[in-house]
């Protein structure tokens, strides 16, 4: 009884609300309707949709992805002002983590990776499985990923070379972050690294501290090098900071097939060093069958180790913007790239 | 006829009946402490027992990260064929690209010198010359340090997210303000979202859209609805009983009354959510370029992953005008509303007349910009601020960073706060056994509040447990915990210091002012540069961040204590320092306390961004799975941080703030 009695006392304010909410819900249903008369009504896939801010001068567009290193980024500078100054294209350029970058290359939103480390999951599922993506070749740069010590400590020290070795070692590596283990530096959480697994399989006593960013980790090593203090730290080459702080790399266990093998199937049994990798190139499949001049010059796209390395100095060390650091290096080679313009 | 209805409830009071359970439920302090301890005793024993060790029994832990890594697939596999996506969320997205495309085609179509000044004479009309000048600075500056196209990008998707995140927000305060049943439901949820950092939004949207501005578009309109929701309830929830009375006893039907009654009492509180809501998507705006939002954010985040601090300040400059800007204006305009004043301008054009105007005076400057040929900024106006701001920097480090002499560096401070505060701290948390801290949050919320935010406390608490995440949650914990401690012992002092001292305040408020408009991101710069990597700088943004909250509440706090009690103590000749302590702190400490709360949800949602700048931790875990595309990291993660954030909200959260529902 009291019940119905609550009910009736409140019933006015529940009525002069209700015939708002409708109008709330038309309204958004309204706006819903507008929103399917907006985008045409039919099936909209949003894996073909490209960035508002593309192309937006109304001219042939490019985007390319630029990863965080530096050595990436000395590719996309050169490809981007070559597509720019000879072949007159607009680029855009998007930073994207390694692993979301596939992604975005089988959506379109990327049209190409120019600087791959190899990532067998994505190439699985996004070549073999979806042929969203397609293979662009070799970039012509070979990378290693390993572990270095300055070689100023390696040299009072050449047993710290040898992994086996490296526990006696971990007292002089401990910082704040490590605790009372020794520092494995790490840089950005998205590159490719198994260090905890090896750190684990290997019973070392260290710590793996990622840095955040490699640039962290550059400005890292550069202070303890100023100092002369002695650091282990992921690094891989072609790198520029080799040229400023020599480095030496500490042997891991072998790498061979079987432990590869088993480190796809489960990446926390891995205990071998990293391979040698040759650097590919990825397209956008409808990108890559366009058959446009930007598809045939990214295809064409190729130099070496040390063409790569100068251009990464200029932007890294010298503080130039990649825009300069790209002329100056076309300026000096036109050898080089004239092999990749598309014949006319 | 309206007579015999009975007259509108004019305040909700959530409160259950009196009486019976209640009497129960409300017990004094020591009753609670009492009734603990005994549930504990009973408890801890058992749990010590069955499962050892301070850690989180890994028995009680759920892995979710098989059923996540198959949603992934799940989603990636599917998306461009499954009707949820094709039939509704390609749709969503596809709005959003295109109103974005349109906005910004339209303001690269003004060219620069039409967006100028559009753009000035829009604040000029909303909020008078002063702020008109300030607009024009922003768009001179971000011109001339060359960041106009990315400027132009931010405001593009400002436009459209705020648009959208008012619209949205008021459509929801209005469901809200009108009816009991929908407030009820939509309130916990609301003040729920208003606690959490802006980071945990990321990865959902994210994962479901994909790295793009749709997603960063909608991250950004999820944070910035709810102040509009809120306010807009509260507003029309607040309307005086008597004038609605007067209205509908005039017989005017529920549309009348709503459209002339009730919405406009409600103006001020619409205005004050509209400027929140634009705060907090600017601010969501620059950290959604995590997941692909172009523009000024992206710069940041561009130059951050290469600690190029030139750069990044190049682009944070920009961002920190805008946000000046965009909060005088609101604020100018709703000041005006309230005040009932007339908007400036010449005396002959009023109304429509004078917005057609100033239409045509941007038109006719759009078309002088065409005509002379530069649509962007021109290239040879660039003021390259990179370079001598990185020297600079480079000069820091030399000078401070390490070996000062007496004092030490900033890198030797960061690393002795890292030992002696965060490490120790960090580990003593861990130590703790996991039903210890349980039953720590539990008595905390207790006290503080009711028995409600205990239970919700206490099981936000656990539910980071059971994710597995209890180490890197006790990790942030330690980082949060330090954090607060630092800016409460800052805020308190230097808001004492204020309160004492007119002229001190006078100077403080302009600096208060631009360090609270500023977005999270841009904190993270110079701590980079001064305190290298790691967990210090984390925390050093982290105490820079909620430092003027702290500060401004203590301040007004301290300074509404009523004249008469100040006056009564110097009377009966007791010291400055002694009214202080004795009269005024205790008198304000509602106020106090709400500055704690306020301090630590700031504080957290800078310490879980200080993962891009080697924080570790929860924070860590949300970016290296945004940047691995590791959902089950990144999500279980973020989960964390909002159990994380909400445990930190209640055992802060006064009682008197739920009741009156003035948060923030």
């Amino acid at each position: 009884m009291s019940r119905i009695r609550y009910r009736t006392r409140t019933q006015p304010p529940a009525t002069a609300g209700g015939r708002p909410r409708t109008r709330a819900a038309g309204a958004a249903l309204l706006a819903g309707t507008a929103l399917l008369a907006l985008s045409g009504c039919g099936k909209a896939d949003m894996t073909k949709q490209a960035s508002p801010f593309a192309a937006a001068a109304g001219s042939k567009s490019v985007t390319l992805s630029v990863q965080t290193w530096v050595g990436a980024q000395a590719n996309v500078a050169v490809a981007k002002y070559l597509l720019e100054h000879e072949l007159d294209y607009h680029v855009d350029t998007v930073q994207i983590d390694e692993i979301p970058a596939w992604d975005a290359l089988s959506q379109g939103r990327v049209d190409a990776i120019l600087e791959d480390w190899g990532h067998p999951d994505q190439e699985a599922r996004y070549i073999e499985d979806k042929k969203t993506i397609t293979a662009g070749g070799d970039l012509g740069v070979t990378g290693h990923i390993g572990w270095f010590v300055p070689t100023y400590w390696a040299k009072q020290h050449p047993e710290v070379t040898d992994w086996k070795n490296l526990n006696k070692f971990a007292k002089q590596l401990r910082t704040p972050e490590s605790g009372n283990k020794g520092q494995l530096m790490d840089g950005s959480p998205s590159y490719v690294t198994n260090d905890k697994a090896l750190v684990k399989n290997l019973k070392l006593d260290y710590e793996v501290v990622f840095a955040g960013s490699e640039a962290a980790q550059i400005t890292q090593i550069q202070q303890f090098a100023k100092e002369k203090k002695p650091f282990l730290s992921y690094w891989y080459e072609p790198q520029w900071l080799f040229n400023q702080v020599p480095m030496t790399e500490v042997k891991l266990p072998k790498y061979t097939d079987e432990c590869a093998e088993k480190g796809t199937e489960d990446p926390t049994t891995v205990d071998c060093a990293y391979p040698k990798t040759p650097l590919q190139k990825f397209l956008n499949t409808d990108f890559a069958k366009s058959g446009s001049a930007a598809a045939k010059f990214l295809k064409a796209f190729h130099w070496t180790k040390d063409d790569q390395n100068t251009v990464s100095e200029l932007i890294a060390s010298q503080g130039l913007s990649a825009d300069e650091a790209a002329e100056r290096w076309v300026e000096k080679n036109p050898e080089v790239w004239k092999e990749w313009l598309p014949k006319k | 006829m309206s007579t015999l209805a009975p007259p509108p409830r004019p305040v909700v009071d959530l409160a259950p009946p009196a009486g019976g359970p209640r009497a129960l439920l409300r017990p004094r302090p020591v009753h609670k402490l009492a009734l603990l301890a005994l549930l504990a005793a009973v408890l801890v024993p058992v749990a010590a027992l069955t499962w050892s060790g301070a850690q989180w029994p890994a028995g009680l832990t759920v892995d979710v990260s098989g059923p996540l890594g198959d949603t992934t697939d799940w989603i990636i596999d599917n998306r461009d064929s499954h009707p949820l996506f094709v039939y509704f969320l390609g749709h969503l997205s596809n709005a959003v690209v295109l109103s974005v495309r349109g906005v910004y085609l339209l303001l690269l179509a003004l060219g620069w010198i039409g967006v100028t000044a559009g753009g000035t004479l829009l604040a000029w009309r909303l909020a008078g010359a002063r702020i008109a000048a300030l607009t024009l600075v922003f768009f001179l500056v971000s011109g001339g340090l060359g960041m106009w196209v990315p400027t132009m990008q931010t405001l593009a998707l400002m436009v459209v997210a705020v648009f959208v995140s008012a619209l949205v927000g008021a459509l929801l305060g209005l469901a809200a303000g009108l009816s009991e049943r929908t407030f009820r439901l939509l309130r916990p949820v609301l003040d729920t979202m208003q606690v959490l950092p802006a980071f945990a939004y990321l990865l959902p949207v994210a994962l479901v859209f994909g790295n793009g501005v749709p997603a960063a578009l909608l991250a950004t309109v999820i944070y910035a609805a709810p102040p509009m929701a809120r306010l807009t309830a509260l507003g029309l929830r607040g309307a005086d009983a008597t004038v609605i009375e007067a209205v509908s006893s005039l017989g005017a039907t529920g549309r009348q009354k709503l459209l002339t009654a009730r919405l406009p009492l409600a103006r001020k509180e619409l205005l004050l959510g509209l400027n929140q809501t634009i705060m907090m998507a600017l601010s969501m705006v620059v950290i959604a370029s995590m997941i692909g939002a172009a523009g000024l954010g992206d710069r940041v985040y561009q130059a951050l992953s290469t600690v190029d601090v030139g750069a990044a300040l190049a682009a944070a400059l920009p961002i920190v005008l805008l946000a000046i800007v965009m909060d005088r204006t609101t604020a100018a305009a709703g000041e005006r509303l309230g005040a009932g004043g007339t908007p400036p301008g010449p005396g002959g054009l009023r109304g429509p007349l004078l917005w057609a105007a100033l239409a045509a005076v941007t038109a006719v400057f759009a078309v002088a910009g065409r005509l002379s040929g530069s649509r962007v900024w021109p290239t040879g106006g660039t003021l390259e601020i990179a370079r001598p701001v990185n020297d600079f920097k480079e000069w820091m480090v030399d000078h401070l960073y390490s070996g000062v002499p007496v004092v030490g560096g900033t890198a030797d401070w960061a690393g002795r706060f890292t030992d002696w505060v965060l490490n120790p701290l960090r580990d003593g948390l861990t130590a703790l056994p996991w039903y210890g801290t349980l039953l720590v949050v539990a008595a905390l919320a207790w006290l503080i509040g009711t028995w409600r935010t205990a239970l919700t406390a206490v099981l936000a608490m656990a539910a980071i447990g059971v994710l597995g995440v209890w180490e890197p949650s006790m990790n942030t914990l330690s980082q949060v915990l330090a954090a607060l401690a630092v800016t409460l012992v800052l805020g308190f002092a230097v808001g004492v210091f204020a309160a004492g001292s007119r002229r001190f305040e006078a100077l403080l408020r302009p600096v208060l002012d631009v360090l609270q408009t500023m977005p999270q991101f841009v904190y993270l710069i110079p701590v980079v540069a001064l305190f290298a990597v790691g967990r210090a700088p984390a925390v050093a943004a982290a105490v820079v961040y909620a430092l003027p909250a702290v500060i401004r509440i203590t301040t007004q706090g301290l300074r509404q204590v009523d004249p008469a009690a100040v006056e009564a103590a110097r009377s009966l000749g007791a010291t400055r320092w002694q009214t202080l302590r004795q009269v005024q702190l205790p008198l304000a400490r509602p106020a106090l306390l709400l500055a704690v709360n306020q301090g630590v949800v700031l504080v957290l949602a800078v310490v879980v961004i200080g993962g891009l700048v080697g924080g570790g931790a929860l924070g860590y875990d949300v970016v290296t799975g945004l940047a691995t595309g590791d959902l089950a990291l990144g999500l279980v993660a973020g989960v964390a941080i909002v159990c994380l954030g909400l445990v930190l909200d209640r055992v802060t959260q006064p009682t008197e703030r739920r009741s009156t529902g003035k948060g923030a």
